[in-house]
């Protein structure tokens, strides 16, 4: 038994999930506590005799009272690709922190490469060949790609003196590890995602690495490139490094694992050999309940003008020759590789990019947008796929981000802002939109990625647009959420509105979509019908090139 | 190292230099002789000890405001010493007084930095007011003309002596070598060491930093405390070579100091920065300050030029990276 909870506040998370049978534990360890751990145990009986590289067993961890891990055990394998998925706050993050020694446990045991240790710092961690890859790469943008690689050696070295030649030669050594070539001397500024994170794991490998950890590996990368990253990971694995991949793209997931761990509310649901899973089991598993999406059906109102007719659109260098309708109630897709225009084309029509020739109208109006503001007051709104940098002030609180588009309309007498209009609007969307929240009153920070797009959403509905654009509307947000999202998205069509949707999230765009436009080198190559593909043909045309 | 970008600034700030130069020398011929350049030199050794000191600071991704305020202290504090209780002392005395004091001073700003986590423009914006604060109210706030005679030899020690047509002589003053030395120590800190590559890594992503075993509060005291240090050298040396001890000296040309080091690609958000840069920063604004004059334009003007300079010689370089960024933005679609 775990110890009680010792403080319970009003917000904390309940949990009431029945505890699931821990199949795949290879032995029963007794529940032990701290400092109860003798230091020469003999390895646990395993059944294939090996001992895992990494055995976590009854995992406690609580923050302030709240429980984040409880009960949790994590074994992992030598040379074995391990997956660990889960939705957001569901203690992934926390159980990867254990590991990585920078959270102390709470109770539990932690053995790795055979030793247990009863307190585990990062530096342990690291000596045993443990390598976390944080989604920031912790990497330096002003340093090159070779001090990047070869940096912590020399730290690791207690180097006083930095030797430029050995720098070089270790970084070179490491690319050459992984097959990779990159420019030595760029500024690591320049490297593109995928580049930085090939950077990453030669660096970790540097330093030994035996398991290396990677936190949503793939959110930010195009199809190749992922396609690249997976290759690399099957090479290292062929050289006996185990990886723990921490995701939540479920095709990614079932693609590279070799075996799968789930975690629901900071406990184990289940784990056992990708064969095992599926992607339906592995969303009921991690949802808790099963989630099956319809597609939109659209039905066209007779005689409606389009809500958007774009015509021969260009943007110099970007967009060629654009033409697109869209009708209100729709909701067209617009797909492609990154650099095809997809993108260019929402900012294009935001009022962000220069318009060369070509002309737009809304309901039949034709309009003029060269700025920001003039797509705003013909009714556009445009939720970024940055949201953190361009869709929300984090540091201000829920209820004003949400109302930031529309404070002027929320006056009172004197022309002073009326807080009570304020905090019925804020109200309506926390609640229309199922924003998780203690209190409208927190940061916006406070949220999960779900939560936060749900108040950019809200943001743009506030001030009620005829056209919505999206761009990767579900980027980095769990799937529960993303489904509540996708649920939203198909009912402000129905109520009228037209969305744009710019996604390369294949299923997305097949459940969500009426039509799918596929953009390369700047043009609309082809129109697909959902209902007239699959998966794996669209995937397969938006690779071709 | 790929210097690309910071090779860009350079060499315009190199280019404006050699353009300026040629223009003032061509409307006066008397920017080209050896009295002229003596006395630039002499103009550039104060201010090119204190760059160094906020070279640091600002690769580190931090500013110091209060190094001008420290070595005031430390001039202050320190010919008032000597002429209370040791007036023979030798000059390197004097030196070691002055930048022990400006070590102390920097630790302090080191402390409340590191130890609080505070912004470093609030802690030496706070610091600067009461250094300079403290040396008026307990030190003293009338000029010290009467100064060591070790001070009065030391202003009139020669390096080169050139004879000048009109019978007199110019001569270069040996204090240069302290700021040539401070450069060529700074240079090999920043490049060389581990230590330095800290303050890059520091300035370039400060958490990234922490978790790659840099130790940060070692690493800021070293900072502010070489800032410090800096600026007591350079208050003596403003003393010494003025043959006064001022209070109301130095404090007040912070900005002017910042300025040359950030005309010299040192940029305000951290991470990047050279010491040749800065060299040629502190040369630019040297004399920018001391030619206006040979070409007729009133030196009230000097502050409206430099002001120009500055937001040229930064603006410029800070455009075409916005334009580079925003092109990768968009061809990778982060928009």
């Amino acid at each position: 038994m775990p110890p009680p909870t010792l403080h319970h506040r009003n917000h904390a998370v309940p949990i009431h999930l029945p505890r699931r049978t821990l199949q795949a534990m290879p032995t029963e360890l007794a529940p032990l506590y701290s400092a109860a751990i003798a230091p020469d145990r003999t390895p646990d009986l395993v059944p294939d005799g090996a001992e895992p590289f990494v055995q976590l067993a009854h995992i406690n961890k609580s923050f302030a009272g709240v429980r984040a891990l409880e009960d949790v055990h994590l074994t992992i394998e030598r040379g074995r690709i391990h997956c660990l998925v889960g939705e957001n706050g569901c203690g992934k993050s926390t159980l990867i922190k254990v590991l990585a020694g920078v959270y102390p446990r709470d109770s539990g045991t932690v053995r790795i490469n055979g030793r247990d240790y009863e307190k585990m710092s990062p530096i342990d961690s690291i000596r045993e060949g443990i390598q976390v890859i944080y989604q920031d790469f912790s990497l330096f943008p002003n340093f090159t790609v070779a001090e990047n690689i070869a940096l912590n050696e020399q730290l690791a070295d207690n180097k006083r003196i930095v030797n430029w030649k050995q720098v070089r030669q270790v970084a070179q050594d490491a690319l050459k590890q992984i097959d990779v070539s990159l420019p030595l001397d760029a500024r690591v500024e320049e490297m593109s995602v995928a580049n930085k994170q090939l950077i990453a794991i030669s660096k970790a490998l540097r330093q030994n690495a035996q398991l290396i950890v990677m936190d949503e590996p793939t959110s930010a990368l195009t199809e190749r490139e992922v396609r690249n990253l997976f290759a690399v990971i099957r090479r290292l694995q062929a050289r006996g490094i185990a990886f723990l991949f921490v995701s939540h793209k479920l095709n990614e997931v079932l693609e590279i694992s070799e075996t799968i761990m789930v975690m629901r509310n900071g406990h184990n649901v289940s784990d056992g050999d990708r064969a095992e899973y599926d992607h339906a089991r592995l969303v009921f598993e991690m949802t808790g309940q099963s989630i099956r999406e319809k597609s939109y059906a659209y039905t066209p109102a007779p005689g409606a003008q389009p809500r958007l007719a774009v015509d021969q659109l260009t943007v110099h260098g970007m967009l060629q020759d654009i033409s697109l309708r869209l009708f209100p109630g729709e909701i067209v897709g617009i797909t492609g590789l990154l650099g095809s225009g997809r993108t260019e084309l929402a900012l294009a029509l935001f009022g962000m990019l220069p318009i060369a020739s070509g002309t737009i109208a809304m309901d039949g109006k034709p309009v003029r947008i060269r700025t920001i503001h003039d797509a705003i007051s013909h009714g556009i709104g445009y939720v970024p796929e940055d949201r953190l940098s361009e869709g929300l002030f984090l540091e201000q609180s829920i209820g004003n981000n949400i109302v930031v588009r529309i404070i002027d309309r929320l006056r009172g007498a004197l022309g002073l802002t009326d807080k009570r209009q304020v905090t019925q609007q804020v109200d309506h969307w926390v609640d229309a939109l199922h924003i998780k929240t203690g209190s409208p009153e927190l940061a916006a920070k406070t949220l999960s990625g779900g939560n936060q797009q749900r108040v950019v959403l809200a943001k743009w509905l506030a001030s009620n647009p005829r056209l919505l654009i999206l761009n990767g509307p579900t980027v980095g947000v769990d799937i529960g959420s993303k489904n509540e999202l996708h649920e939203l998205m198909k009912a402000l069509a129905q109520e009228g509105m037209g969305l744009l949707v710019i996604s390369d999230d294949i299923p997305e765009l097949l459940q969500v979509c009426n039509r799918i436009l596929l953009m390369r080198h700047g043009r609309i190559e082809e129109e697909i019908l959902p209902m007239a593909t699959n998966e794996n043909e669209l995937a397969a045309k938006l690779i071709e090139d | 190292m790929n210097l690309s970008f910071l090779r860009k600034t350079e060499v315009l700030v190199a280019l404006t230099i050699v353009l300026f130069c040629i223009i003032v020398g061509i409307i006066n011929p008397v920017f080209f002789t050896v009295a002229n350049v003596f006395d630039l030199l002499r103009s550039s050794i104060v201010m090119g000890i204190f760059a160094m000191g906020v070279l640091l600071v600002i690769i580190s991704g931090g500013i110091d405001v209060s190094f001008t305020a420290v070595a005031v202290f430390a001039m202050y504090a320190t010919v008032k010493l000597l002429n209370a209780y040791w007036v023979e002392a030798p000059m390197w005395v004097a030196f070691i007084l002055a930048g022990a004091m400006g070590l102390g001073l920097g630790f302090i700003n080191a402390f409340f930095i590191s130890r609080f986590n505070l912004p470093t423009l609030i802690v030496t914006l706070g610091t600067l007011s009461m250094f300079h604060g403290f040396v008026l109210f307990a030190i003293g706030n009338s000029i010290i003309r009467s100064m060591p005679p070790s001070f009065t030899a030391f202003a009139r020690s020669t390096l080169l002596e050139v004879p000048l047509s009109n019978g007199g002589v110019s001569r270069l003053h040996p204090a240069i070598f302290l700021t040539v030395v401070a450069a060529l120590l700074t240079w090999l800190l920043l490049d060389y060491t581990m230590l330095g590559r800290g303050v890059y890594a520091l300035g370039g992503a400060r958490e990234a930093a922490g978790r790659a075993g840099f130790n940060i509060p070692r690493i800021q005291y070293f900072i502010y405390g070489t800032v410090g240090l800096l600026s007591g050298i350079a208050g003596i040396t403003y003393a010494a070579l003025g043959r006064q001890a001022n209070p109301q000296d130095i404090v007040g040309s912070e900005l002017n100091v910042i300025a040359a080091v950030v005309l010299g690609g040192a940029t305000l958000t951290g991470g990047r920065g050279t010491v040749i840069g800065t060299v040629l920063g502190v040369a630019l604004v040297v004399i920018m300050n001391n030619s206006l004059i040979l070409l007729g334009i009133p030196t009230t003007w000097q502050r409206v030029v430099l002001g120009v300079i500055i937001i040229l010689g930064t603006g410029m370089p800070a455009l075409q990276a916005q334009r580079a960024q925003r092109r990768s933005q968009i061809t990778e679609g982060i928009a």
